[in-house]
């Protein structure tokens, strides 16, 4: 699955320790998400949505 | 998301909290089996003494899964996924190498009795392993 959350984040000058903080995972989640070794769940994925103010779709993409 | 366990600032506070109090429990239940084992040989000789003993140690047991259940419940999905698979690998490792080392002293293939205490090892070792390798691999 890819992601838009290394841009997201950049576009906010947010470092990951502050989107880890702001999503309640470790840094090491938020690194493993960005780099496409982990995807998040629904919940997780559901509150990144609601932090940006977009919908899941517009940050994670299924990748076929 | 984790209502349970959100309760007491971010996840690298809680996390460090419930693995010290994992610590100490784990401490407790090693340093009172300790004493169940070797008091009776260098302390007292009562089993009624050995009884409470070990009953201490098994209070002990329970207060460490306790606080082992509640430091998985407090790690992320992440971590929490590295913890699974280490424990996946180490109950395999346990159960394939446990009897594996169980037939080779039935079949007096070593000379020597297979002790629990090998198996315990050959676990956390693994664990500890599985662990390690995970953290890298996620990092």
């Amino acid at each position: 699955m890819k992601n838009r959350l290394k841009v997201l984040r950049a576009e906010r000058d947010w470092t990951q320790a502050r989107l880890a903080e702001a999503l309640d995972v470790s840094r090491q989640t938020v690194n493993a998400i960005e780099k496409g070794k982990f995807d998040p769940s629904l919940p997780l994925a559901f509150k990144a949505s609601r932090l940006f103010g977009l919908p899941i779709e517009e940050i994670f993409q299924y990748d076929d | 998301m984790n209502s349970a366990t959100s309760d007491s600032g971010g996840i690298a506070a809680r996390t460090r909290q419930n693995t010290l109090r994992l610590a100490w429990w784990t401490a407790a239940w090693v340093i009172s089996l300790a004493i169940a084992v070797f008091g009776p040989e260098f302390v007292w000789d009562s089993k009624g003494i050995s009884l409470v003993a070990i009953l201490v140690n098994v209070a002990a047991g329970i207060g460490m899964i306790l606080a082992n259940k509640r430091h998985l419940d407090g790690l992320d999905e992440l971590q929490r996924k590295i913890q699974l698979d280490a424990m996946g690998i180490a109950l395999g490792v346990a159960l394939v190498g446990g009897l594996a080392y169980s037939t080779l002293d039935i079949t007096d293939v070593i000379s020597a009795d297979a002790e629990i205490a090998v198996l315990v090892m050959l676990i956390g070792l693994t664990y500890l392993v599985s662990v390690v390798v995970g953290q890298r691999k996620y990092r």
